[in-house]
Order: C-alpha cells, then structure tokens, then sequence
C-alpha cells in the first residue's frame, strides 16, 4: 500500500509516495537517493543509519516514513549548513576518527545528538548518580558512542575528536 | 629533485575525509547508473546439504512489481572455470546453508523482500556436519596452504628435543568461526549496455572482479568495467568474487535493467567467507634459562566441501622465535560450511594467539618475565629458511614499549593486584606480519600546465591509500599534492592485485615509484628537463616481489602491551589502556598509518573478547547471525591506545622501504589480551572469545 507524505530533509521538502512498509532509511536512500545515511544492518543494531529527527538521534532504519511526515530530518550531510563543514566534521577529519568513511555520518549525527543531550544535563549509564550528565568526559563519550559501531575502530580517535567539539561548545568541564 | 622525501611520512588528513564525513563520497550503492534501479533479494537454502525437491517460484511471479525470478530451471548458463561458490543457479545441489536457491528482481527493495518469502522450496537433505575436532578421522593435509606456504615443516629431533628439555609447556588453544562484517554490506550494482557490462561494487581490487564476471558471462575483459573508488570496509571478505557480484550481473541481464543487490547483514555471514575456526595444539621445550630448544605448533581447522582454503596459521612460529627443533603442521577437515575465506591477517591472527599465549605460559613456568623471554630468543636468522633478516626490530619493539608502558617492576605473580572488585593484569605478546610486494602498473600523465594525473588500481577500503598514494606520487614527481590527481579504484585505470596481504603500499606505491622516475627520465632525455606544453604519458610498474626476496626474510615486527580490569564478581573484562610498538619500516602518513595500527589492535580486543560466530550441530546454520548476536568491540570496549613506531630502514623490500602496516595490528593482540587476563585473574582460557562465563568455568575448573 502506497502513502503520500512529506519528507522535509536538511531543511527542504519533499513530497514523496511511499509503500507503508518503506524505513525512514530507505526512503532517504532509496526514493530521495540522499546517501549521507548508510545502511549497515536494517536492524538498528549498527548505528550507521543514525540521523536527527527533530533534533534527536534515531536510527533511522527503525523508523518507519508514514510516521514522520512533516518532521524535521537531519543526514550529517545537512549539519553542514550552507555548504560550511560543521564542528564535528573538522574535528573527525582532523583526528582522522574513521577510516573506510562508511559509519561515520551516522557518528557524526550520533555525536551531534550526545552533545545536545549533555547541554540538556541528560545523564548516560555511565554518569554517577545525583550528577547531571553536562559533562562529557572519555568515559561518557566512549559510553554515549558505543550504539554505533565501528569495523574499523577508529573508537580511540572518535572520543578525542568528540571531545574537542565538547570542550568548545561548553560540556566538557 | 629537491622536493624529495617532503610528504612521504608526513601526517597529510585524509583528501577523502570532507565528503566521508558528510557521507558524500559514494559507494556501491549509491553510484549513479544513469537510470532507475530495480532491486534484487535472495532466497537461501535452509540446510547444509542436499538437493533441492520442489521449487515454485509462481506465488512471487505473481506479485506486483516482480520483475523475474530466477531459479536453477530458468537461470541462465555461466561459463566454466569460476571458483565453486559462482556458479549461481547452475544446479539443484545444495553444499552449505544459505546458498542462494533464487533469485527475485522487482521494481522496490520492499517488493523484492517480500516476494522472497513467498517462494516455495522443499529440499531432500542430510544432516549437517558443521563440528571441528582435533579427533575427526577425516583429516587430512592439504597440498599447500593459501599464499603458496609448505602445508608442514620440521626441523631436528622435535619430539626427543621436548623430551629431554628441563622445561616444558604443552598446551591446546581454540578460535572460533569469525566473519569480516564491514559494516558497508557487499553491494553490487549492474547495468548492460548491450554486451558490456558496468558495475558499482564493493570490492578489495576491480581487477580481481573483472576476472570472473569475464569468465562467468564469457566476455572480453573490455566487455567489463568494475568501479569501486570508495568501499565502506572489507578485511579480507571483498577480496575475491562472492556471488553477489555474479546475481546482479545475471539478474540485469535477464530483466534489461540497472539492477542493485546488497546483501542484508544476516546474509553476510553464509555468502562472502569468514575465517576458519582453529584447534592449535603447542609444544615448547626450553632449557632452564629459557632458551627455546623445540617449537611444536598443529594447527586444525576446516574448509568447504566445495572448496580448498587452507589458513597458513602456524607460519608465523616459522619466523618468530629461535629452536634448533622445530615443526609445524596444518590439517583440515571438510565441512558443510560456506567457503572460508581471508580475514584480517589470515594465519597470523589466529596462530599468533596461540603461540603467544603458549611463550607467556612458559615464561610463568621458568618465573622468567616474558618480555626477556622473548628476547632471549631472538633468531639472528629466519630460523626456518635459514635467510638474513632484511630488518628485524623486534627487540627493540618489546624494550621501547616496555618504556612507553610502565613494564618495569611488574609483579610476576598472577591474580594478586585488585581495585576493589576489579582484578587488574598486564601482558605482552609479539606482532608480526610478512612484507611482500606483487606485480603493478602505473600510468602518469603530465599535463602541460603542470598538473599530473596518476592511474593505477589500488583500492582504498578505509586504508587512506587515496591519500598515501598521492603523497608518494607528489614527492616522486618532485611537485606538491595539489598538483596530483590521482584515480584508483576501477578496472579501465592500469592493472594492480587487490588490496590484501598487506601489499597496497608496497606494490602500488612502488609501481607509481618507479613509473615517476621513467617519467623524469624521459623528461631529462627528450624534454630538456621540462614537461613540454603538449605533456606527456609514461606507462610502468613492478614486475612482482622485490628481487631481493628469495635472498633476504622480509617482515614487519611489533610488540603489544595490554592492562585489563576482570570483575571478580562478573567475569566482565575492561581493557583501560594499550600501548603497541612498531617496526615497519617506513611510514608514509603519520595520521592514517597511525589509524590503521590502532584499528588493526582493536580489532584483536575484539576477537579476545566479544567474536564468535556459533554453528548449530542439529541444524548447521550460523545462530547469532547479526550484529546483535555477533558482537565485535564498541567504542566502551576500547581504551586508552599509544600507539608508537621506530625508525626503520629496509633497503631491500622495496623502493620507499616501506612494509605493509595494515594487518600487524591485529597479529599478538589477542595473546596480549589474554596474557593480562591471567596475570589479572590466575586463570588462563585457551579458548576464545574470552567471555564471562569462561571466569566462572575456570573458576570452576581450578
């Protein structure tokens, strides 16, 4: 069964028809063949399809698109606003926090997700209970990062370059 | 030449990092094929071995949007000569579960998955056999091992060596099934264009490829292009032709349309190898001062009924330690299993885990500390082909990161140091990996404005070849980076193997090397030294191994040290800090090398700790076949890692001195895991992943 909905994806929208069984993910890649998310298990076990739906992280492979029908999606592709490369994207290029490249907007959107997370004070399963989780400490970051896999493991770049944006944007003390 | 020297070794940033962070940078997937793509999905056979009874593929015709459905009756023929794992469809005979036994193309990925479930198969099966022993009576010798290797060695007297010996350590070690999961899927996208065939796929090497669908399909090779510039990880699984690669060409050829297959993670543990499980049994016999008089290293492990993969693990005891008696030797068993294949340093990675672990158990018997240990037998020579070293730092590797890591003063006792709940340890073990260099072609262009163009194809699967490559272009050219524009990753641009063995840098580099120096010959002979304004096209390449291979022993070395935290009350393993040393001659990007070296290292922790693929005796399958069954290390499992390199200078491996860096990583990291792991808890487990319930069966055992 097919559904019109619209999509609205770093910021423009689209209008799209979608079989009711259609992911988020697929419809990303497969009708609006915007690949910045990527496919690495369909089962939200990977984390590789990470995007911001609403400001918030999902994987986006257990989304399906008649649900989020006029939300706000955001790929890593679109935090570089305006063509500028965002924070996150310097800092892993610069801590050359990946290597085939292929999780890694799913990181970048997870990273962007945890540093909104700790500016709301959100505590992670690694923060000491009664503190607020508004500092991203290695251990917090490797914590908060660990739903996203890397076959590479670049992990020990991840969390400096994670850190660098932290510092900078106020949530690592 | 003035510029020489000036990039390679160099931290240069990834020149495909900007579009890799913003997921910009396409892969197999997500190339443009000019045209709307239609979807494949498979069905796979549900039992090991067989024949298939009854298939009726007419519910899924019937569905909307099903463009074909392929099975043996319909599928078009294929060539002769493919590996055994090709010829898709060609037969009802079923050799291992999850085989593909048809084929639907439809117009959305979500018609296509349905339609999947919707034909019927019946098979005629026998029960599988799918269980390694050390004790099958089916074992046998194989002929040769992968990469050419002596199936056996011996050296001496081993068994009266280890009789007489004042010191001795007999022990038997295990790996499990492992898989390769790239966390991009094998993808293959096809498109026809009458005889000639284009695909966008997910591959270690184009050529490689090439070869096959050639074969398959009976064409010429310049029927054929395979593309592949960027590939979303691979560690040996897309280094040769899987079947997917085959389905898509079949299936758009069959429907007269671009057709996409990516393999759904569950599919990736039946269709594109994994790595042999081992049984390694290892004898050493030393003298009271810890000299090592005898090395005994058998390796079991297993292949496909269908085909012959021998995993060379035990060579690296041919190379690492000095025993005037010594013996190795490889038996397999065939399996209903899907063909094995490489993964991540084949034979070192799993054989180092066992002879590693076997030296730290011999130091603690001698009350000797490991690190000596290992010095003390240090072979002046390749103790097996009798050869010089053409470089060897392996000492020097096990006293800088001893430094580097706080060795000194360590307490030799195992199971005495605790932080509350967590008992804490430390080990050591050796890294070692072959240095090899295989034939390459290289085209440069020089164009009259100064800018230069180098073709060859090397493949870049998350190894920062797109980088080092071009630094290694730019300064034999004597220009800078910007003024290189290089391509790889596709079959039309000059011949190169695949990235595997660690030989990329080796082979590419080295063919782009001396191509640059036949281009500034050619400048200085017929152009006065200046690149004329109409430029220039120069062909080269290297014809295969170094020429000094066969009179020198070439490998790289490194030495791993490992802290880990064991809960006593859990069995839960933390791993807070590693350092990893090594010698691997010259390296051309401080930042990527780097990467690959700590990427390599974690991937041993999660082999120590967390891999495991589990074969079901009664019904043969793989039961944990996601990434939720199958766990690999995640960003909390990995600590703090230093990672450091020496100064080393190969003259004979080849032309930049350069030994491949890509599996060294992984090769000891397991043992050094495991080695901390007893001097944390008392408790040595010989058979990986090391997991919980292994504390408390060893806690049992003791």
């Amino acid at each position: 069964m097919d559904t019109e909905i619209t999509l609205r994806v770093d910021g423009a929208a689209h209008p799209l028809t979608v079989d009711t069984r259609t992911t988020l993910l697929d419809a990303l890649r497969e009708r609006l063949r915007n690949t910045s998310p990527k496919k690495g298990c369909d089962h939200g076990q990977c984390g590789a399809c990470t995007v911001l739906l609403d400001g918030r992280r999902v994987n986006s492979c257990l989304v399906l698109a008649v649900t989020v029908d006029d939300a706000d999606v955001t790929t890593s592709d679109g935090l570089a606003a305006g063509g500028e490369p965002h924070a996150l994207h310097r800092a892993f290029v610069e801590h050359d926090a990946f290597q085939c490249g292929y999780c890694t907007p799913g990181q970048i959107c997870s990273a962007a997700g945890v540093l909104a997370e700790a500016r709301a004070g959100w505590p992670s399963g690694v923060t000491d209970p009664g503190e607020d989780g508004g500092d991203l400490t290695d251990d917090e970051i490797r914590e908060r990062m660990s739903g996203n896999l890397c076959r590479c493991a670049a992990y020990a770049n991840i969390v400096p370059a994670v850190a660098e944006v932290a510092a900078a944007e106020g949530v690592r003390r | 030449m003035t510029t020489m020297d000036r990039l390679v070794g160099a931290g240069v940033a990834r020149i495909d990092g900007p579009a890799k962070v913003r997921g910009t940078a396409p892969y197999a997937y997500e190339q443009d094929p000019g045209e709307p793509i239609c979807h494949v999905a498979v069905v796979q056979s549900t039992v090991n071995r067989g024949r298939i009874s009854r298939l009726d593929p007419s519910r899924a015709e019937a569905m909307p949007g099903v463009l074909a459905v392929l099975t043996p009756a319909n599928a078009p023929r294929l060539g002769h000569g493919l590996a055994s794992d090709l010829p898709v469809l060609q037969s009802l005979d079923v050799h291992y579960q999850g085989q593909i036994v048809a084929v639907v193309v439809a117009e959305t990925s979500e018609i296509a998955r349905a339609a999947v479930g919707a034909v019927a198969v019946e098979y005629s099966a026998q029960g599988p056999d799918v269980v390694l022993s050390a004790e099958r009576p089916d074992l046998y010798a194989p002929d040769k091992l992968m990469a050419g290797f002596e199936t056996d060695s011996v050296i001496g007297d081993v068994d009266g060596a280890l009789a007489s010996a004042a010191v001795t350590v007999d022990a038997t070690y295990s790996t499990p099934t492992q898989h390769n999961n790239p966390i991009e899927m094998h993808t293959s996208m096809a498109r026809w264009d009458g005889d000639r065939l284009t695909m966008w796929d997910a591959n270690q090497g184009p050529h490689t490829i090439v070869n096959d669908l050639v074969a398959a399909f009976e064409l010429e090779r310049d029927q054929v292009r395979v593309i592949s510039p960027y590939v979303g990880g691979a560690f040996g699984s897309k280094a040769f032709t899987h079947p997917n690669q085959i389905v898509a060409a079949m299936a758009a050829r069959v429907v007269g349309r671009t057709v996409v297959f990516e393999l759904s993670r569950q599919q990736m543990f039946s269709l594109v190898g994994h790595r042999t499980p081992t049984i390694q049994r290892v004898r050493l016999g030393a003298d009271a001062d810890g000299r090592l008089t005898a090395i005994s290293h058998e390796v079991v492990e297993h292949t496909s009924r269908i085909n012959e993969f021998a995993e060379q693990t035990a060579t690296p005891t041919r190379v690492l330690y000095a025993a005037p008696h010594r013996r190795t030797t490889h038996r397999l068993a065939r399996l209903d299993v899907p063909p094995p294949t490489i993964m991540r340093a084949p034979g070192e990675t799993p054989g180092m885990f066992a002879l590693e672990s076997a030296m730290d158990e011999l130091a603690h018997q001698l009350g000797l500390d490991p690190v000596e240990l290992r010095i003390r037998n240090e072979p002046a020579r390749d103790p097996e082909r009798d050869l010089p070293w053409s470089s060897r730092n392996l000492v020097a590797c096990l006293r800088t990161g001893a430094e580097r890591f706080g060795w000194a003063g360590r307490d030799l006792a195992p199971g005495v140091r605790a932080d509350g709940r967590w008992l804490i340890g430390t080990g050591v073990a050796a890294a070692t990996y072959p240095t090899r260099r295989r034939r390459a072609e290289c085209r440069i262009t020089g164009h009259g404005d100064g800018r230069w163009t180098v073709e060859i194809d090397g493949s870049d699967i998350g190894t920062g070849a797109w980088t080092a490559l071009t630094q290694v272009a730019a300064d034999a050219l004597g220009v800078g980076l910007d003024a290189v524009e290089l391509r790889i990753g596709d079959s039309a641009l000059p011949f190169a193997g695949g990235a595997g063995g660690s030989t990329g840098m080796t082979s590419w580099g080295s063919a782009i090397v001396l191509t640059a120096r036949d281009v500034r010959r050619e400048l200085d002979e017929k152009h006065g030294g200046v690149l004329p304004p109409r430029g220039i096209v120069v062909k080269g390449g290297v014809p295969g191994e170094s020429p000094h291979a066969s009179d020198w022993s070439m490998h790289a070395f490194g030495a791993h040290f490992v802290e880990v935290r064991v809960d006593r009350d859990t069995g839960e393993v933390r791993l807070p800090r590693a350092t990893s040393v090594y010698a691997a001659g010259t390296i051309v990007n401080a930042r990527t090398a780097r990467s690959q070296f700590l990427g390599g290292f974690s991937m041993g922790v999660s082999m120590a700790l967390h891999e495991e693929s589990v074969a079901d005796a009664r019904l043969g399958h793989y039961v944990n076949h996601d990434l939720a069954g199958y766990h690999i290390a995640t960003n909390a499992d990995i600590g703090e890692l230093d990672v450091h390199w020496l100064e080393e200078d190969d003259p004979y491996v080849n032309e930049l001195g350069m030994k491949g860096i890509g599996e060294i990583g992984i090769t000891g990291a397991a043992a050094a895991v495991a080695n901390a792991y007893w001097h944390a808890t008392g408790l040595r487990v010989r058979d990986l992943p090391i997991t919980p319930d292994k504390y408390f069966r060893e806690l049992g055992a003791g």
